[in-house]
């Protein structure tokens, strides 16, 4: 968990956002460089071998998409991507192609660095999963397939226990509509978003989590879902 | 006075009309054979020593050599061929002309009648086209030609002259050069054989030289000639504000009906008022009893009158019930009608006694009017009788029979109840009898009917019974009386039929009209006005039609019935001309009769919005009275309606304009409001936080921190919303439909705006068994913040916020209620129109007027609607949404077994 040193890429071609992540992140303690342009970020990329990347995806020589896909091709390097609003086709192609989480702009710094803690933090990659997880009131044993909140034990359907486990196992961390479907129905079903809604309404049910206001599961509209990481 | 002093405006109008135009030099002889053409080419050869351009379009030498030889030297167009009935014919070249355009144009024999094919029928209806187009030009003229005169001369001469000129084309002459050879001289050189006779005189050429009708001829020439000088001369008095005696601008009236000698009392006031310089007016009287008359004789009546315009009077019809001599004196006071010019009246013969007489009543009114009667000659008297205005219906042998039965039933039901009546009422029975053939087949059978019944009276019910003998003297005074009766009574009635049949014609014209005025009235567009109209004209007329409108410079045809895109170029030719002059032209028209369409300038008072063509399929059959004006009244309503569809496209445009030209002023002051007064805020926050670290305490510091970042806040939701306008206005905002919980998309929009709502409790109440709904989460969202902000905005802190939704008739019913001031009832709607806001007391509250357009425009692309409403007990607001429940999706049954923790079943 210590961010001491560990070394983050910057690719936005904005000078002004750039001055304030920097001194945002290296008040974190995070070691910050700076790359203006598709091309040079992943140049920086390879040589610097940054722990995690944030992307800004309007970039002016190339297209942040290919960025992405030309880093996955020889880095699991996380990364952040930068995207607006209206964009969600955008922030869902990003994640296919490789990364990890976005931001949606304008963004608090607060945000930004919820995101990259989570991201750090399920790394460094073959450390094994943990076994029990803890968040709030909500704690799950995985092989003991036990749920309970503040104590109580839930029953859950072999689905929701899934979803539960995928969704906790990435705690703070994106997990689009399309991945779960995937993972979980198979690649035949990724088209029907609506049976995950539902799981996830009647998960939600059983864990007592309000949907307006909600201390467990996250909606990311248009996207995914996302664990409310643990201390955040 | 000074006033008098002024020009009078009518003559400088006159003179402003002449400028541009070419000037028209006539010279006018008495009889052929003068010298005119001579005359003529002896100043054209004058003008060209000037140096003037002249060109000679046609000149008749006649054989003659001094003639021939003055045409030497000069520019003679070559004449065009055009082929008619077989034979070739050369006709002066107008087009030609026109091209050349000279200074000045030759134009031999004013009078000349073109061939049919070519664009005019009358040569003087080519010269005003070049005179218009500014050419200058030289013609001859005979005096027997003039119009005014041809009655004159016929008169004199023995010889109808058809050829005629209308004496404005004389009035239109700058110059008139009188061509005059004493009558002596001219029989001499008729003897040297040095004369052209024209043809239509070859028959009575011995009478028609005689030296008294030379002499006569001579006389009226000179008196045309001097009266021009005089007119001359009185529009240089009055161009040139001479004071004088004027004469009174009062009228004369001429009264014409179906007479033949109706054209004979135009002429004659044609040349009172020309010798009185008086305007003229031609008038008809139209009653029921004249729309019986044939068709013959209603022509008659239309021909006077064209005469009249011809001669540059004015044509008026009037329409009257019955009191025609009334009619024409009020209208008479109206116009300041100082004279009335009527034929004498005829001798009363038997059926006028049902008639009135408008020229004797005319007479016996001490109306204030000079009345001139025009006597007719014993010819013309005795010519008459096809005046009398009782058309003798067609004999028609099937409704004698009638009359028979009629009288017999009659008789019959007499003899029934005779004995028990007094014989007063058997006359009655019989007159009855006479009325039903009278109503039923018109005058004639039943004044027979009324004969028979005086028979059939006589010999049933009179003493000696069974007798034509009458015994007493009272009965002999029944008879007598009945008979007469019967006859007035048959008489009336007769005629009552005769005008109901006339009034049905005249309600079926005014039924057309209607009916087009109600059709056009129903079109929406200017094409349903086009259609509807050519659709109404071909119907009506029975003919084919179209409009022809002006389009990219030229005219195109903008709609047919039935549809025709192809026109002849003799029909194109027409149009054009029609278009250019503004004038009728084609078809059995004075401007390319060969045409098979007929053209009509659709005029209204902008000018000519375009052009009605009719076209019949007999072309040899000439358009009756009824028919042609009933076209034209069409073609008046036609110009109306498109010049109406135009202009309902011209505001249309302007108003379209007008609301863009608002919105983009209403866009700019809301931008230039809206995005400054949060960037007041953050760079004023900013500015002391950097020049003032130190002198801050950390709680100010805190807080210029927060309004900072409140203010970016607010500042991204408006450009998010000018974003999703602008996506609006182009139609590109497409919901991303998926499944969605409305509380998760609830309580995100509250999230979203915490800073906004710390000083509102908002409530959410999403009830659990809500189902999923098929939308755009983030646009949705958007429309919640939107309507949570201004619920946050609009209403006093403290106060509650509540979110709620539900499910009404199938929809989704999502609500937003404030406790605010509320919305007024009328201004409910127009809170969705774009930068509309609610005037407030408190004009602080910063809005854009974008909000709540984007979430109806948001709402719409979800199929779904949004309104304003009055909050719980009248409080507040409440803005409602609906949206449409799509099927809700399902689970896999086999999923819903529950697995317990432990289970071991995994």
């Amino acid at each position: 968990m210590d961010s001491q040193g560990q070394t983050i890429l910057l690719v936005e071609d904005e000078p002004q956002i750039r001055k304030f992540l920097r001194i945002s992140l290296q008040a974190q303690g995070y070691r910050l460089i700076e790359a203006d342009t598709g091309r040079s970020g992943i140049e920086r990329c390879a040589a610097e071998q940054p722990a995690l990347m944030i992307l800004d995806l309007g970039l002016p020589d190339m297209d942040g998409q290919d960025v992405i896909r030309a880093v996955r091709e020889w880095s699991g390097v996380p990364i952040i991507v930068l995207s607006v609003r209206s964009g969600e086709g955008e922030k869902v192609l990003a994640l296919d192609n490789g990364a990890n989480d976005y931001v949606t702009k304008p963004f608090g710094t607060a945000e930004l660095l919820a995101r990259i803690r989570a991201l750090l933090r399920q790394h460094p990659e073959g450390e094994p999963a943990a076994s029990e997880i803890q968040v709030g009131g909500l704690h799950i044993d995985i092989p003991a397939r036990r749920v309970t909140v503040d104590g109580q034990e839930i029953k859950l359907t072999r689905k929701e226990f899934e979803i539960l486990k995928m969704l906790a196992q990435n705690a703070g961390r994106i997990i689009t509509h399309q991945h779960m479907l995937r993972e979980l129905w198979g690649p035949a079903q990724t088209g029907e978003t609506h049976y995950l809604r539902i799981y996830i309404r009647q998960l939600r049910h059983k864990l007592g989590d309000d949907p307006a206001n909600p201390k467990y599961i996250e909606n990311e509209p248009g996207v995914g879902y996302r664990m409310v990481p643990s201390g955040a | 006075m000074t006033e008098d002093q002024r020009p009078a405006p009518d003559a400088l109008l006159e003179a402003a009309r002449k400028e541009g135009r070419g000037r028209l030099k006539i010279f006018l002889g008495a009889f052929p054979g003068v010298g005119k053409t001579y005359a003529m080419l002896q100043s054209a050869h004058a003008r060209r020593k000037e140096g003037v351009d002249v060109v000679v379009g046609v000149a008749e030498s006649h054989g003659r050599a001094e003639t021939e030889a003055l045409l030497r030297g000069l520019d003679v167009l070559p004449r065009k061929k055009i082929a008619y009935r077989g034979r070739v014919f050369g006709e002066m070249d107008i087009d030609a002309i026109l091209w050349r355009k000279p200074k000045l144009a030759i134009v031999d024999e004013l009078a000349h009648s073109n061939v049919s094919g070519s664009r005019h029928e009358k040569r003087w209806q080519d010269v005003e086209e070049l005179l218009a187009a500014g050419i200058d030009v030289y013609s001859t003229l005979n005096i027997q030609h003039l119009e005014s005169l041809n009655d004159v001369v016929a008169r004199i001469s023995k010889v109808q002259v058809r050829e005629t000129v209308p004496d404005s084309v004389l009035e239109l002459a700058e110059e008139i050069e009188l061509v005059d050879l004493p009558s002596d001289d001219l029989i001499q050189r008729l003897r040297e054989g040095k004369v052209y006779v024209p043809e239509q005189v070859g028959q009575a050429v011995r009478h028609f030289f005689s030296k008294g009708n030379l002499t006569a001829l001579r006389e009226l020439a000179l008196r045309a000639a001097a009266e021009r000088v005089d007119a001359q001369m009185l529009d240089y008095m009055r161009a040139h504000a001479v004071p004088g005696p004027w004469p009174a601008q009062d009228r004369i009236m001429v009264c014409v009906n179906e007479s033949p000698l109706s054209k004979k009392l135009v002429r004659t006031a044609r040349r009172m008022a020309e010798r009185q310089r008086v305007p003229w007016i031609a008038v008809t009287v139209e009653t029921p009893r004249h729309q019986a008359l044939g068709d013959a004789a209603r022509a008659r009546t239309e021909e006077a009158l064209r005469l009249a315009e011809s001669l540059g009077g004015e044509a008026v019809t009037l329409h009257a019930e019955s009191r025609v001599a009334e009619e024409l004196q009020a209208f008479a006071r109206k116009r300041n009608v100082s004279r009335l010019v009527i034929g004498q009246p005829r001798r009363r013969r038997w059926t006028g006694w049902f008639q009135e007489n408008a020229a004797r009543r005319l007479l016996d009114s001490d109306a204030p009017f000079e009345v001139t009667l025009v006597p007719l000659t014993e010819k013309e008297a005795q010519a008459a009788p096809i005046q009398q205005p009782l058309q003798p219906e067609a004999f028609q042998w099937e409704d004698y029979p009638w009359a028979v039965v009629a009288v017999g039933c009659a008789t019959l039901i007499n003899l029934a109840v005779w004995q028990m009546l007094p014989l007063p009422n058997v006359a009655l029975v019989f007159i009855t009898a006479v009325l039903v053939v009278a109503i039923r087949k018109g005058l004639w059978p039943s004044i027979f009917a009324s004969l028979l019944g005086f028979i059939s009276y006589n010999f049933f019910f009179t003493e000696p019974y069974h007798s034509l003998a009458v015994f007493y003297r009272h009965d002999l005074f029944t008879i007598v009386f009945f008979l007469g009766s019967a006859v007035i009574v048959g008489n009336l009635a007769a005629r009552l039929k005769r005008q109901v049949v006339a009034m049905r014609t005249t309600v079926k014209r005014t039924e057309a009209l209607y009916d087009f005025s109600r059709k056009i009235a129903a079109a929406a567009t200017p094409d349903d006005v086009l259609w509807a109209a050519v659709h109404h004209v071909a119907s009506t007329l029975q003919c084919r039609s179209l409009v022809l409108l002006p389009d990219k410079g030229g005219l195109g045809i903008a709609a047919g019935f039935p549809p025709e895109d192809q026109l002849s170029r003799t029909d194109w030719g027409a149009a054009e001309w029609a278009w250019d002059k503004g004038q009728i032209a084609g078809w059995r028209s004075d401007t390319l009769p060969s045409a098979e369409w007929l053209f009509l300038p659709l005029k209204t008072r902008a000018g000519i919005v375009g052009l009605l063509g009719v076209s019949f399929a007999n072309v040899q059959q000439p358009l009756g009275t009824e028919q042609s004006r009933l076209l034209h009244a069409l073609a008046d309503q036609v110009a109306v309606a498109v010049e109406r569809s135009k202009l309902a496209v011209d505001i249309e445009e302007a108003r379209v304009l007008g609301e863009t030209e608002e919105l983009r002023a209403a866009l700019l002051s809301s931008v230039s409001h809206d995005l400054r007064t949060p960037l007041v805020s953050i760079i004023g926050s900013a500015t002391s936080l950097s020049a003032y670290p130190g002198a801050l305490s950390a709680e100010d510091q805190q807080q210029l921190v927060q309004t900072i970042l409140e203010e970016s806040e607010r500042l991204n939701r408006f450009v998010q919303n000018l974003l999703d306008m602008t996506r609006l206005g182009y139609g590109a905002l497409q919901p991303r439909r998926d499944w969605v919980d409305l509380r998760e998309i609830s309580g995100r929009a509250v999230r979203q705006l915490q800073r906004e709502l710390k000083d509102h409790p908002v409530t959410l109440e999403l009830t659990d068994d809500l189902p999923m709904v098929y939308l755009d989460p983030v646009l949705i969202e958007q429309v919640l913040v939107n309507l949570i902000d201004n619920a946050a905005k609009y209403s006093r802190p403290g106060t509650a916020i509540a979110v709620k939704a539900g499910m009404a008739d199938d929809q989704v019913v999502l609500q937003v209620a404030d406790q605010g001031p509320g919305i007024p009832e009328d201004a409910r709607e127009a809170v969705f129109d774009l930068f509309y806001r609610v005037r407030e007391r408190d004009s602080q509250i910063a809005g854009t007027g974008l909000g709540l357009a984007i979430c109806r425009g948001i709402i719409g692309a979800h199929g779904g609607t949004i309104r304003a409403r009055a909050g719980k007990e009248g409080r507040g607001t409440a803005m409602e949404i609906r949206l449409p429940l799509a099927d809700p999706p399902r689970t896999h049954e086999a999923d819903q077994k529950a697995i317990t923790a432990g289970a071991g079943d995994g």
